[in-house]
């Protein structure tokens, strides 16, 4: 990793206003005696990963069985072995359409969507027996149609690493692809109620039986917006205004863009009652254009401007009124109004720190346990200890996303990448923080463990999109013999950057050790030697 | 389900979470330690490309080779000349990519007429000096000339 000291240095003297500071320790500080480990693609690496991740899926569900007294039977490992057949074809087209790709986050994935899954269908489990006792019908399982979204999602996934073979193209379509979210995203605010709303919040289109949320395909689309728009951008927001505590603020007309977000942002908290969305929109921007300007006022100034907005909101807007009240005192009406919550610190005070294991629990007690409140559920039954390990995993999705932005060579990627990390990790935070009370409680699904279509979906087009920027990252310049498959047809978007950047030395440079780079990752022309 | 056997599935499972954890956090410290942007050369494959060069050309024999960059935050930094022109600035379809506060977006172009290269001024802010005078327009580089951008020196390298 970059040392912080060098990348400082390194930000003052030859960046200054305008550089990205990430660009540049990327080629400075990672010149280390033992390159040659990047070739190696580790993809078998990957692979076991998965597999073991199918092993402590497996051993959940089996616990889960158990647990609630079901028969164990061969069905149990035959699920297993199709949840590992479904991610292993997700592995091939890793191998396939990206072999460079970072071989840590899909198997986090995988692992925390298997646990979900065991969840769900536990869950499933004592919904169905309450409604046995109270003579009710058995509502539907959660967990098949769960199944059905991970496929889907699965497939799209696959879609995507196929057709996008070079995560530049996505820049050509940053403004459409701003549209498109910011209707995504408004959408459910102007549709009658009936349509978009559920328990309050409007995020949904709900046609027919199967229901959408818009905001989480929205994410994605804005964060490919941001990252295009601040590489065209970005003198924009590195002009330098006054200084301020050691803070280089920006002048007042700049402050435009992010005065529009904002007030996007408050749009969504105030006609669709959703501080989840909403907070996670602002939540995108702002971090994306602090790791584009390296200016900390930015922060600042949007936290200070948010805070102000969600105040107001909290004033005027009954809901958000009700949810800070919660949040405020989460025992003030454990009947009716707190119920959820207080359910839910119950569930995780009842869990401790070991859990009272998987399926010996009582997580279906807290409303919507298996989409908004999974972290209790997880939380009840596996304990602080397990909780902490789910939350590690998420780190590591994230924070491989950013190593990805360090490493990738342009800037698209690099603030793709990154805002893509963010995107997750403000999710996870937003759902984390509001089920233990750290901030108002918002409707927002885990990703990849809550039951929920739309975020499962869109949580692996994600994926997906950050295997795809490691792997231009990853990918050694001596590699080209062998060119992703069907990638010729994207052109870089001038001939002229065909040419080919080679390191032959550099001050500093352990052995005099010729390495060669292309500019910003562009593919070369083929080479004689094969990697594998 | 037996207590003990409860209580041990539990704690086993949890020892398997955290195992896979583990797991995955060292292969990200084997990671670490490997290049993050900079990628791995086979050293002596530069000939293999000769194919790309003009075949009338002879691979260059008597013009020049590659452009190095010797001073500058990319010191050190190669191109191979194959007769194509070279984009020199600050944006990202640049053929170098400049980090220096004194370049422009599009800042110059060296490109190839003849046997001979010459660069180019695009109107950048601070201009183009090749050795010390600045160029105004398109002026022809002799190999071994500094040709500097801002805080970058640049050579042509037979």
């Amino acid at each position: 990793m970059v040392r912080p000291a060098q990348a400082s240095r390194a930000g003052r003297t030859t960046g200054g206003p305008g550089v990205n500071p990430a660009e540049m320790p990327a080629d400075r500080t990672a010149l280390r005696p033992v390159v040659a480990a990047a070739v190696s693609t580790r993809r078998g690496i990957e692979l076991l990963l998965l597999a073991f991740a199918a092993v402590i899926t497996t051993g959940a569900l089996v616990l889960v069985e158990a647990n609630q007294n079901q028969e164990l039977t061969l069905t149990l490992l035959y699920l297993g072995l199709a949840y590992l057949a479904l991610f292993a074809a997700a592995h091939v087209a890793v191998r396939r359409f990206a072999p460079y790709a970072d071989p840590v986050i899909l198997p986090c994935a995988a692992l925390l969507n298997g646990l979900g899954l065991v969840m769900i269908h536990r869950i499933d489990l004592a919904k169905a027996a309450n409604a046995l006792a109270r003579g009710n019908p058995v509502p539907d399982a959660d967990a098949l149609r769960q199944i059905a979204w991970l496929t889907l999602g699965l497939v799209l996934f696959v879609v995507v690493l196929w057709r996008v073979r070079d995560h530049r193209t996505l820049a050509r379509y940053g403004y459409t692809a701003g549209f498109v979210g910011l209707v995504l995203l408004g959408l459910p605010a102007v549709l009658p109620s009936a349509l978009s709303e559920v328990n309050g919040a409007k995020i949904w289109i709900r046609v027919g039986g199967v229901g959408i949320q818009p905001g989480e395909f929205a994410k994605i689309l804005l964060t490919v917006f941001f990252a295009s728009f601040l590489v065209a951008k970005r003198d924009l927001f590195t002009t330098a205004g006054k200084h301020v505590l050691g803070m280089t603020f920006p002048r007042p007309r700049d402050l435009a863009p992010l005065l529009i977000a904002w007030v996007v942002a408050m749009g969504v908290l105030v006609f669709e009652s959703d501080l989840g969305t909403s907070l996670m929109f602002f939540g995108i921007v702002l971090s994306m254009i602090y790791v584009a300007t390296e200016r900390s006022s930015w922060v600042l100034i949007g936290l200070v401007i948010f805070g102000a907005g969600a105040f107001a909101a909290w004033t005027f807007v009954d809901r958000v009124q009700v949810r800070v009240a919660a949040w405020l005192d989460p025992l003030s009406d454990p009947a009716s109004a707190t119920y959820q919550v207080s359910q839910g610190l119950f569930g995780m005070a009842t869990g401790g720190m070991l859990g009272t294991g998987l399926g010996a629990g009582r997580p279906d007690l807290v409303p919507l346990s298996s989409t908004d409140f999974i972290f209790t559920s997880m939380g009840e039954e596996t304990g602080l200890i397990g909780l902490m390990a789910l939350l590690l995993l998420y780190c590591l999705i994230s924070t491989r996303a950013l190593r990805t932005a360090l490493a990738v060579r342009d800037t698209f990627g690099k603030l793709l990448a990154a805002g893509l990390g963010f995107t997750l990790a403000i999710q996870v935070f937003v759902v984390a923080g509001g089920v233990i009370g750290l901030i108002p409680n918002t409707g927002q699904a885990a990703p990849f463990m809550s039951y929920g279509g739309s975020s499962l979906v869109a949580n692996y087009v994600l994926v997906a999109l950050v295997l795809r920027v490691s792997d231009a990252a990853r990918r050694p310049a001596s590699d080209k013999s062998r060119p992703e498959p069907g990638a010729a047809p994207t052109p870089p978007r001038t001939p002229l950057a065909e040419a080919h950047t080679e390191m032959v030395s550099r001050s500093g440079a352990a052995g005099g050790a010729e390495v060669d780079t292309p500019p910003h990752g562009q593919p070369t022309p083929p080479r004689g030697r094969s990697r594998e | 389900m037996p207590e003990l056997v409860l209580q041990l599935t539990r704690a086993a499972f949890l020892a398997l979470l955290w195992l896979f954890v583990f797991a995955a956090l060292r292969v990200v410290r084997s990671d670490l330690y490997a290049a993050s942007g900079l990628r791995a050369a086979v050293p002596g494959r530069r000939p293999s490309k000769g194919g790309a060069a003009k075949p009338g050309r002879g691979g260059g024999r008597s013009g020049p080779k590659a452009l190095i960059v010797t001073a500058g935050a990319l010191a050190g930094t190669r191109i191979a000349l194959d007769g194509r022109p070279i984009m020199l600035g600050r944006a990202d379809d640049s053929t170098l990519v400049l980090d220096d506060d004194y370049a422009s977006t599009r800042h110059a172009r060296i490109s190839q007429s003849g046997d001979d290269w010459y660069v180019e001024d695009l109107g950048s802010t601070n201009g183009t000096y090749l050795d010390r005078n600045k160029v105004s327009g398109p002026t022809k580089v002799p190999p071994g000339t500094p040709i500097r951008i801002g805080k970058t020196v640049i050579e042509l390298r037979t």
